[in-house]
């Protein structure tokens, strides 16, 4: 089913929760609402949930308005951040009662009930687990409880609220992997709310990057990455370096920095550049002048990849810049020395129009 | 963020709303808040003069004091022994703790005229305790004491209990770990934990007590100006269809329960403020 | 009142205080039994020695003239009045105390605090209070006193007033149980099944009734042990007559101020069984929701 957001506005009080907001989700997307707490995503799936009213807009499922349709009608799966199992009942209880609770006239037999539970139940991988009791599970294997049981009333779309937030780290990126497989075998839509950004990046098609109400970006994991459009976007998926300094002729200077910035030719102003750790080169020998020397201060091993933290000997700043193993060890560096950094990729944002 | 989380629940999709508000409010109002007007319209129709010369008669003063001596008496005795076995029931192990800890709530579920009674019989001059005491127990201010124990023993026993539970056993470690000795780490770590809830419990019990009635009647000997409590000054006036007296007496007792309840929560929102500060 | 504990009543599990040993952690043998001691003593002198004194006096003339004393039709006109009584203010305090602990737990509204108040106001009141009140509004001189003398409609002195005045004390227990309870659990529960397209009264009697059944049993049998026993209140409005609006309790006082103790211990004793079971199935109750 595919869905739109029409100018959605949403208040609580004085608090805006949601500020005009508006997206277009194709039929089987699978899309990650990311933000820090307060941004607004859960609300936004609230709204689409129908667990919650809006303000301004409207919501279209497969072209139809249904704003103002009840959840029951509304056909979705709704995965709460804490499960929201039923505790009284057994798991194979849980996962029938949507089909359960319709109408008699629309309720499936006892029999396809079962089936269709026990279905889910081997689909989930907790066939072997039917009698047993909320509270007598596993972290995720209560979560698989709470998609399954989602999943049981069809839906023609899957809505996600921190899917993984109270898993450890272990079993998250399991349940990661299960849910891109599951989304891969059904194709239903789905959206998942979450603030870790590794998360969205691993497991969405196309993530809907959101701040204060605001969308700030939507886009495939790789454009939101590779090309943020704004400086919260660079700052909120993954570690970034600022360089902060002055546009000047199309350069961008800071302490003995120039950096070529075409773009920005006719601007004089206060502007930053957003570096990401591994876009910045590291050379034991000066080959130009464009770089600038820095003095290594601390040297993370991280399996195959090093983090090393460096402090410039221009201005009193410090750095970080990510190398291969490989390269590490044909740069042959330790705590101490002094080596010579330039960034290879930056993207210089001017604070007024982005005001973080 | 508090502002917003309430606002968001008014949206709910829960139902019933109006359904549960509107019961809820016709029930209360019709049970509880247009009966218990009638108290301040019925007072309001006397003149000031008819009402201060009920209030202040001898017999009725003689009774707030009585009513409200026994019931502090009783609920620092309460206080007292209601921590004790709360500590008792929570901290150690003996035979029969169980029934022990069942038997708190015989207060609760036990009608408060059949205890009246028994209560009575027990501590009168001939009864199986009376006969031991060369004075009365029963049939003076004394068999008020025991009435009023006997009901607000498990408000205090009950609302310790939990308290004493969930101390945490780190703290106490602490303290010993710090060079305190036993009775040091009770006065200056327990203590003041258990403070809270046992002001809770006393205030429980006190207000109880304030209207307590069936439990007493029949050990105060109800002797004028001597053992007579005030809720027995109202029902002697109605019996004698003084309507006017009777709601008159009873403005004094509401007013006093109110202004209680008042005081203890301001109490028990500064103690809470002070002990659970961080 | 007590808001603050209820809520710290739920809090971490117990800790094993065997493991401990240490004197500096634990008393000594002799502070341990000598606290043990006085405990058992003072609830012997409050509350055991009271509870054997009705079952012996009772039983002091012979078990014929017990049986003779429960079996009194004036007796038991008394145990039928009570339990019409029962039967019919235990459900209606339960359904208002379900409704408001749904009102005040699900949603968050203005005056919802000024409301959990007022529905604790009956327990400040004293009984005789309680029962005044009713004959202020329905008795002879009352508010309505004169239109229901017209219309021949008798509220005071008789059935409806007792039910009044028992509804009033017993007003607060079912809901007071649930506030806490259901303030715990949420809305989660049943936004899951709201979501799952189940109704709202689906929701509610597949979710949240078996969720809050044992702590609403507990408000159930709190509620009808103190209108089984209610006394204050009730001896206002009732008028005493004999056979007709002779509650149990009240019953009892006749017979014990016309010092016909035995038949008024023997019915007492009854009475006192009630209450015996009603804490053993509070504590099968409490047993059973920390199971859940």
């Amino acid at each position: 089913m595919s869905i739109q957001v029409q100018n959605v506005s949403k208040n609580f009080g004085s608090f805006q929760a949601l500020s005009d907001i508006s997206i277009d989700i194709e039929s089987g997307e699978l899309i990650a609402l990311l933000g820090p707490s307060g941004s607004g995503k859960t609300t936004l799936l609230r709204i689409l949930a129908g667990l919650e009213g809006l303000d301004e807009g409207a919501i279209l499922f497969d072209g139809q308005n249904i704003t103002n349709v009840s959840p029951k009608e509304r056909k979705i799966g709704f995965v709460f951040q804490h499960y929201a199992l039923f505790r009284h009942m057994t798991v194979f209880d849980n996962v029938a009662y949507g089909l359960k609770v319709r109408p008699r006239k629309e309720r499936p037999s006892k029999e396809e009930i079962a089936k269709k539970v026990n279905d889910l139940l081997a689909l989930v991988k907790l066939d072997n687990l039917a009698d047993r009791y909320p509270s007598q599970l596993s972290g995720g294997q209560r979560q698989r409880v709470a998609l399954a049981r989602a999943l049981a009333v069809e839906p023609k779309v899957l809505l996600l609220d921190e899917p993984f937030g109270a898993l450890d780290a272990k079993v998250r990126k399991e349940l990661r992997r299960w849910l891109r497989k599951l989304h891969n075998e059904f194709h239903v839509t789905s959206i998942f709310v979450t603030h870790d950004q590794e998360e969205a990046l691993d497991v969405a098609n196309r993530i809907i990057v959101m701040n204060n109400g605001k969308i700030e970006q939507i886009g495939t994991p790789d454009e939101v990455y590779e090309n943020p459009k704004s400086p919260f976007v660079y700052d909120f998926l993954g570690n970034v370096n600022l360089f902060k300094g002055r546009l000047h002729n199309g350069k961008l200077t800071q302490g003995q920095f120039e950096i070529d910035v075409p773009t920005y030719l006719d601007s004089h102003e206060e502007a930053v550049g957003y570096v990401r750790p591994h876009d910045i080169h590291i050379e034991k020998v000066q080959s130009n002048n464009e770089t600038v020397a820095a003095t290594i201060v601390h040297i993370h091993l991280l399996g195959p990849v090093v983090q090393i933290e460096l402090k410039r000997d221009d201005i009193d700043e410090y750095l970080e810049a990510e190398v291969t193993k490989e390269h590490f060890n044909e740069l042959g560096i330790k705590k101490g020395d002094v080596v010579y950094i330039r960034p290879k990729q930056l993207r210089v944002f001017i604070p007024e129009d982005f005001s973080i | 963020m508090e502002l917003t989380l309430k606002k968001r629940k008014k949206k709910t999709i829960i139902p019933g709303f109006s359904l549960t508000l509107g019961y809820t409010m016709i029930y209360l109002s019709i049970i509880v808040l247009l009966p218990l007007s009638m108290i301040f319209f019925n007072t309001l129709s006397m003149s000031w003069s008819e009402f201060y010369e009920t209030i202040t008669h001898p017999r009725a003063v003689a009774s707030y004091k009585l009513t409200l001596g026994t019931a502090l008496a009783a609920g620092i005795i309460n206080v007292v022994f209601g921590t004790i076995i709360a500590w008792v029931l929570i901290r150690y192990d003996f035979p029969g703790k169980k029934l022990v800890d069942g038997i708190v709530d015989l207060p609760f579920a036990l009608p408060t005229a059949v205890a009246g009674i028994a209560l009575a019989t027990l501590y009168s001059p001939n009864g199986w305790i009376g006969q031991f005491f060369d004075f009365k127990i029963a049939y003076s201010p004394l068999g008020i004491i025991i009435a009023l124990t006997f009901i607000g023993l498990p408000f205090v026993v009950r609302t310790v209990q939990p308290v004493l539970q969930n101390l945490s056993s780190e703290v106490e470690e602490a303290s010993a770990s710090l060079g305190a000795n036993r009775v040091q780490t009770f006065l200056k770590v327990i203590f003041p934990e258990l403070l809270p809830a046992m002001i809770t419990g006393f205030s429980l019990a006190f207000a109880r007590s304030l209207g307590e009635y069936g439990s007493i009647v029949f050990i105060a000997g109800n002797i004028p100006m001597k053992t007579e409590i005030t809720p027995l000054i109202i029902m002697t006036k109605l019996e004698q269809y003084d309507y006017v007296g009777a709601t008159a007496i009873a403005t004094v007792m509401l007013v006093a329960s109110f202004l209680f309840l008042f005081i203890i929560n301001i109490i028990q929102w500064y103690t809470n403020r002070k002990f659970n500060q961080y | 009142m007590t808001k603050s504990i209820e809520v710290q009543q739920d809090a971490s599990p117990i800790i094993n205080r065997k493991a401990i040993k240490s004197y500096a952690l634990q008393e000594s043998a002799i502070v341990k039994w000598s606290l043990i001691t006085i405990s058992l003593l003072f609830l012997a002198l409050f509350l055991i020695l009271p509870l054997i004194t009705i079952f012996v006096t009772a039983l002091e003339k012979g078990w014929a003239t017990y049986v003779a004393s429960i079996t009194h039709p004036d007796a038991l006109a008394a145990i039928k009045l009570t339990l019409t009584v029962v039967l019919i203010v235990v459900p209606l305090n339960t359904i208002f105390g379900v409704a408001a602990a749904w009102v005040i737990t699900k949603f968050n509204f203005k005056g919802r605090n000024l409301l959990i108040t007022l529905i604790d106001l009956p327990f400040a009141v004293s009984p005789v209070i309680a029962g005044l009140i009713f004959i202020l509004l329905f008795g002879a001189q009352g508010l309505f006193g004169e239109w229901l003398y017209q219309h021949d409609i008798r509220i005071v002195f008789a059935l409806p007033g007792i039910i009044l005045a028992t509804i009033f004390v017993t007003f607060p227990f079912v809901a007071r149980e649930l506030i806490p309870l259901m303030q715990m659990q949420g809305v989660t529960e049943e936004e899951a099944s709201m979501s799952l397209g189940a109704s709202g009264f689906k929701t509610f009697w597949l979710v949240t009734l078996p969720n809050i059944k044992w702590g609403l049993l507990y408000g159930i049998i709190l509620c009808n042990a103190r209108t089984i026993g209610e006394f204050g209140a009730v001896s206002v409005v009732s008028g005493h007559i004999r056979g007709l609006t002779n509650t149990m309790p009240l019953h009892i006082e006749i017979l014990y101020n016309e010092y016909q103790f035995t038949a008024a211990f023997a019915v007492a004793s009854l009475m006192s069984i009630l209450a015996i079971i009603t804490i053993v199935i509070k504590n099968i109750i409490e047993w059973k929701a920390k199971e859940v």
